[in-house]
């Protein structure tokens, strides 16, 4: 397999010859190094904690699994440092079409205007990204990773866990003030915490094949309902980089997996969909899937993210995606409490705002997993109802769900303060910060996700100027675009993105999602607004 | 908007008439392909979630009524 830097030693660290309670203590604790369990490990090492990331393996999964990478998972990884190695690699595309039979119902664009840093999405094996993830960690001296050490135990005190790890040679404990559980779909933390992963398990089953081969398709994501080389079932069809493409075949609830997965079985059936047998395997799976998500993500000292929290259907890439999503929210969080800028309150808007995203997440995953595999006789009909209106009609055709993909949820949540002006469009609090491009004084162009970036990793103001700066609170950091500022809005989108009129100014949380704005902001509506976003309010 | 329940059509004999005509001279499985074309049709149309949600409710208090009607009767 077309693998870079896949296997990595287990070391023995120093830390594993204190005993008893002695323990070594650290502030965070991450458990899994998936692109989750990385990608908070590397966000707070920036935010200066030191980070101890643990892992069972001693090496990158196999198989191509999470392919689709969001534009905020890649605005995400731009913030982490690590997102121009993806986009580089990566398959970028934003056109998906449908078809019925061998007729394309429609065709969607996840990104119809300019103007942002990052594309809408792009395809890249899930081993390229934790391996471009597992070298930042690498750059970084505040993260300690260590292969081949798997948490076999768990004890829950009032300010802090230990966990009891076994290794190579033999156990060990640490102390953590928390525990970020990044442990995956089959979690053994959320075993040790006790708590229930219930949810719905749908009965279809489908066949991933991914082939190498050269092929003239276009980079879009293609779904088929019904195609003539599969009949009566669904297909999907998405390229990936080294000529890899990712094909998935609806099986139905009745097929044998152990028969299903062999190679001269599923060779057939790819040959009659591209109708040619000049290709090689590079991974198949035969999976069933659930949507299911823990009633809690923090249990006591330990806080849940990614699968280990939640599980969806693959159909709109809200798997990795959602985890990376949790990962930055989580991370800031738990920066500003562990220094203690902020209450331990704060956590339990994580547990809130992920919380409803996961609903989302489950619900619209849900709803394309059924219209994919209808549930009875009836369900079918009406199914093929829609499937044969959207030939003809546009209301038809936006019923048809092969996968509705990932976008960050907008949260209402207790850290967001409501609005008081006037707003006709522009984030609402809640919302994450679309992007603009801007210029700099010297003409030299900037996107606006490039400023966040800059502006010191804590509350942003960012504002549209009117004249002289304002004082803001001292600990706020400050983007100022406009007449007299330092950045230009010169194709006029920053305006419009953020319905900005001279003088008004949003407050951007550590993760880029709006807090509040103001038309008039004022030094001491800002303040309170901060403070209710720290959790103090 | 609340679900309208008051007569609508100046003729309701024509549009009973009208729906009837479209399930004659087809099998039942045709009849219910049609039925679900037509309500997804006449849904959009409607186009409002609340309206679509008590038209369900009606639909289905209807069907438990029918239900314990038929057990009466036997």
């Amino acid at each position: 397999m077309a693998q870079s830097k896949t296997q990595f030693g287990y070391r023995r660290h120093a830390d594993q010859d204190r005993t008893g309670a002695n323990a070594a203590e650290y502030p965070v604790v991450v458990v899994g190094a998936g692109p989750v369990g990385l990608s908070l490990a590397i966000d707070l090492a920036q935010r200066g904690l030191p980070v101890v990331l643990l892992d069972d393996a001693d090496r990158i999964g196999e198989g191509s699994r999470a392919i689709c990478f969001s534009k905020r998972s890649l605005e995400v990884w731009d913030r982490l440092g690590v997102a121009q190695r993806m986009v580089d690699k990566g398959v970028v595309w934003k056109v998906g079409k449908i078809f019925l039979g061998k007729e394309m119902l429609y065709q969607f664009d996840l990104l119809p205007e300019d103007g942002h840093k990052m594309p809408a999405f792009i395809n890249l094996q899930q081993y390229y990204a934790e391996s471009y993830l597992v070298d930042r960690v690498q750059e970084l001296p505040g993260i300690d990773l260590r292969w081949r050490n798997k948490v076999t135990g768990l004890e829950q005190h009032n300010d802090h866990a230990v966990l009891t790890i076994e290794t190579p040679d033999g156990p060990y404990r640490l102390r953590a003030e928390y525990v970020a559980a990044c442990d995956g779909a089959r979690s053994a933390l959320r075993g040790m915490v006790g708590a229930e992963f219930a949810g719905e398990v749908f009965e279809d089953q489908f066949l991933i094949a991914d082939v190498k081969m050269t092929a003239e398709f276009p980079t879009e994501r293609w779904f088929w309902f019904d195609p003539p080389f599969h009949s009566g079932q669904s297909a999907l069809l998405h390229r990936q980089p080294d000529d890899v493409w990712r094909i998935d075949l609806q099986l139905g609830p009745d097929a044998d997996p152990a028969i299903e997965r062999l190679p001269e079985n599923v060779r057939p059936r790819i040959e009659r969909m591209l109708g040619h047998g000049d290709f090689k395997f590079e991974w198949i799976s035969i999976y069933k899937f659930q949507c299911r998500r823990m009633q809690r993500f923090l249990h006591e000292r330990v806080i849940f993210a990614g699968d280990s929290a939640h599980q969806v259907s693959p159909f709109g890439a809200r798997g990795a995606n959602s985890g990376l999503e949790d990962g930055e929210n989580l991370a800031w969080k738990l920066a500003m409490v562990l220094r203690g800028d902020a209450p331990a309150a704060l956590l339990a808007s994580y547990e809130i705002e992920r919380g409803l995203a996961a609903d989302e997440n489950i619900r619209a995953s849900t709803r394309s997993t059924d219209f994919i595999a209808p549930h009875s006789k009836q369900e079918r009909r009406l199914r093929q109802a829609v499937l044969s209106l959207a030939k003809e009609a546009d209301f038809a055709k936006r019923m048809v769900n092969g996968g509705r993909l990932s976008v960050p949820s907008v949260y209402d949540s207790p850290l967001s303060s409501d609005d008081v002006d006037r707003w006709e469009g522009g984030p609402r609090p809640g919302a994450a910060m679309p992007d603009a491009p801007l210029t700099r004084a010297n003409g030299e162009p900037i996107y606006l996700t490039e400023s966040f970036k800059s502006a010191g990793g804590g509350f942003v103001l960012l504002e549209s100027a009117n004249g002289a700066a304002f004082d803001a609170p001292r600990d706020v950091g400050r983007i100022r675009v406009g007449a007299g500022a330092p950045l230009h809005d010169h194709a006029g989108l920053f305006a419009r993105r953020y319905d900005a009129t001279p003088g008004s100014a949003y407050l951007l949380r550590p993760d880029g999602y709006v807090a509040a704005r103001f038309r008039h902001p004022t030094p001491v509506a800002i303040e309170r607004a901060m403070a209710r976003a720290s959790g103090k309010g | 908007m609340a679900l309208s329940t008051k007569s609508n059509f100046t003729d309701p004999d024509a549009a009973y008439r009208l729906i009837v005509e479209a399930h004659r001279g087809i099998s039942d499985a045709q009849s219910a392909d049609l039925d679900a074309a037509l309500v997804l049709v006449l849904a959009n149309h409607i186009g409002d979630l609340d309206v679509l949600r008590e038209a369900i409710a009606l639909a289905q208090r209807r069907m438990v009524a029918a239900g314990q009607q038929q057990q009466q009767q036997q």
